[in-house]
């Protein structure tokens, strides 16, 4: 029996020929990474350890990004006790404001992960790197700990769901959306304990961009991870930012999937997950009347240039709706910049928005865009659950960086197919 | 080593930000943190639990988050188990880390109620509910995780050198 591509990789770390589903293996890891909330408590179990250097410097990643820049002088307090952890270790991939970004939007751009490698994350979204190829996925703290410690985890080999993706996705159809629909379609414990591996020819139309959008999301459906084939963008990806040599896996032919399903992309639409669970998925044709008072655009799962980009070229021009709150943060310093010199943060905030330094900020319901009560917000981050963004009684919607631009010009859930007519109409109001 | 105590109900899909809200996150001290444990979904949860009280829960407790100041929180309420169908991944893991007992057992989780008695061996995976006399028996731990069991979490199993 063969082995998928997450197996060939825990294999290879855990130096043996063979694993299967549901072993317990030890396995060597490539990088740990820890943020702002996981790294301080981490910290404290590393030195319960009493070793005392981490296993590599170059190995580990420290990431302050929930609560920066500190928002109060308790996360300050927690964010200068992993600055000097950080100092005392000589870790080399701690990265201060100024050059810093959410971190699993930094992490690739750094180049500190590449294809076949392990990757262990004290935060659940640490499974994005799946789209390089990469082994990835989300632990706690006392993990952290210890790969920072012994640079091991353990782990159980996960089964795996095969998602195959057929067609090329209309217009207005991202990485976002197809990954909405999945979770719509499985749920959110839909590929519990398993890893989600994606195939098929839809995948060429795929941008890195939507494909860590995708992987991003594979916790939201419960799964270990989510995890691309690597083919030519992938590679030319890690050619202009990881400079090291890497392994490009593949599922043996006759690799074991417990489900698989096939996905024509050509036949989705963008696609809405309404509170509170990111698996309450309706079309944007189904959506009906749903008036918001915020919408947040970024994240690590849609706060990359591309993201920026499409909505950018929805909000050229025109202008958020009235009492509308437009907060769009760029994930990286280098997304920042990038969108500074290609002229779209002027478009931003030319159609009314606050645009923010990198940060999670109104993701997590941190700072910088709480919501009140009774309020809504469409958001392009990943979880809508009960008092994600503020107040318990307040409601996220989940969706594509296209359908919350679009949403910020109507005051209302839109689809950008949706726009031309409507604008049309409020500019002729307007004169 | 035995559980006794009574049972706070739950249904499916508790996630991590309600068993603790990011807004209290700016502190990973567990007597803090406890104070606002289930505060979203629960609000009498912190003022009504004492030591030993249970949590039964149905399918994918935990998920969300990879806090694990949510297991360090459910901890340090006082509760001495948290008994569901399903357990999400992550909590899971931190939760064996921590060594915070957690069973998954569905049949149980059916036929226990809010405010039931019960009783858990953990030598024996036998849950037993004093309320109603029924009795159930949970999957073991494999052996690696009964391993990290008894060694108190993992950071003692290291110490043991039981990674090396
Ligand atoms: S942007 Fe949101 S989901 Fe991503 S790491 Fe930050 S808090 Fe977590």
């Amino acid at each position: 029996m063969g082995m998928t591509m997450t197996q060939k990789i825990l294999a290879a770390h855990a130096g043996k020929q063979e694993v299967r589903a549901g072993q317990l293996i030890l396995a060597e890891v490539d990088m740990v990474l820890g943020n702002d909330i996981t790294a301080p408590v981490a910290v404290r179990e590393f030195e319960k350890i009493g070793i005392d250097k981490v296993f590599d410097t170059a190995k580990v990643a420290i990431v302050p990004d929930h609560f920066t820049p500190n928002k109060d002088i308790k996360s300050a307090e927690q964010c200068k006790m992993i600055r000097e952890f950080s100092k005392r270790q000589g870790i080399e991939h701690y990265f201060e404001i100024g050059e810093m970004g959410i971190e699993h939007a930094l992490l690739p751009e750094k180049g500190l992960v590449a294809a076949g490698e392990v990757v262990i994350g004290a935060d659940s979204h640490t499974c994005t790197y799946g789209a390089l190829g990469a082994f990835s996925t989300g632990v706690g703290s006392t993990d952290m700990a210890a790969g920072m410690a012994v640079g091991k985890a353990w782990f159980k080999v996960p089964p795996a769901i095969k998602f195959t993706l057929t067609g090329k996705p209309s217009q207005w159809v991202s990485g976002k959306d197809i990954i909405l629909h999945i979770i719509g379609m499985i749920g959110v414990d839909g590929a519990l304990y398993s890893s989600m591996e994606f195939a098929g020819d839809g995948i060429a139309h795929l941008s890195m961009d939507d494909r860590f959008t995708m992987a991003n999301m594979a916790i939201e459906a419960g799964a270990k991870n989510g995890i691309f084939p690597v083919d030519h963008k992938t590679i030319s990806y890690l050619a202009e930012h990881a400079d090291r040599s890497y392994t490009a896996y593949a599922p043996d032919d006759d690799a074991e999937y417990v489900r698989e399903y096939v996905i024509d992309l050509a036949s989705l639409r963008p696609t809405v997950s309404f509170p509170h669970l990111p698996d309450n998925t309706r079309t944007i044709d189904e959506v009906g009347d749903v008036p918001i008072d915020q919408v947040v655009i970024g994240s690590c799962t849609n706060g990359r240039i591309e993201d920026l980009r499409i909505a950018a070229s929805i909000l050229k021009g025109r202008k958020a709706a009235k009492g509308m709150r437009l907060i769009i943060f760029p994930a990286t310093q280098k997304i920042w910049k990038q969108a500074l010199q290609e002229g779209l943060l002027e478009i931003f905030v030319d159609a009314g928005a606050a645009v923010s330094t990198p940060t999670c900020g109104p993701c997590l319901g941190g700072h910088m865009g709480i919501l009140a009560e009774g309020e809504r917000a469409v958001a392009t981050t990943n979880r809508n659950f009960v008092g994600r963004m503020g107040h318990p009684k307040s409601e996220v919607y989940l969706a594509s960086p296209a359908v919350a631009a679009a949403s910020a010009l109507t005051g209302k859930i839109t689809g950008p197919d949706a726009l031309d007519h409507t604008i049309g109409r409020n500019q002729a109001d307007e004169s | 080593m035995k559980a006794k105590g009574s049972v706070f109900r739950y249904g499916d899909n508790v996630d991590t930000d309600v068993i603790i809200p990011a807004r209290y996150l700016n502190t990973s001290d567990p007597k803090e943190l406890a104070q606002h444990c289930m505060e979203d979904i629960d609000e009498a949860f912190i003022t009504q639990v004492k030591k030993g009280d249970i949590i039964v829960a149905d399918k994918n407790f935990g998920c969300g988050s990879s806090r694990e100041h949510a297991p360090i929180a459910i901890k340090a309420s006082g509760i001495s188990c948290v008994i569901a169908c399903t357990f999400a991944r992550i909590f899971y893991r931190n939760a064996l880390n921590i060594g915070l007992p957690i069973l998954e057992c569905p049949e149980a989780a059916s036929g226990i109620a809010s405010g039931d008695e019960v009783e858990v061996d953990f030598d024996t995976g036998t849950i037993t509910n004093l309320s109603t006399q029924e009795s159930w028996k949970a999957e073991p731990f494999p052996e690696f995780m009964q391993e990290l069991i008894k060694a108190d979490g993992l950071i003692h199993y290291i110490r043991q050198g039981g990674m090396d």
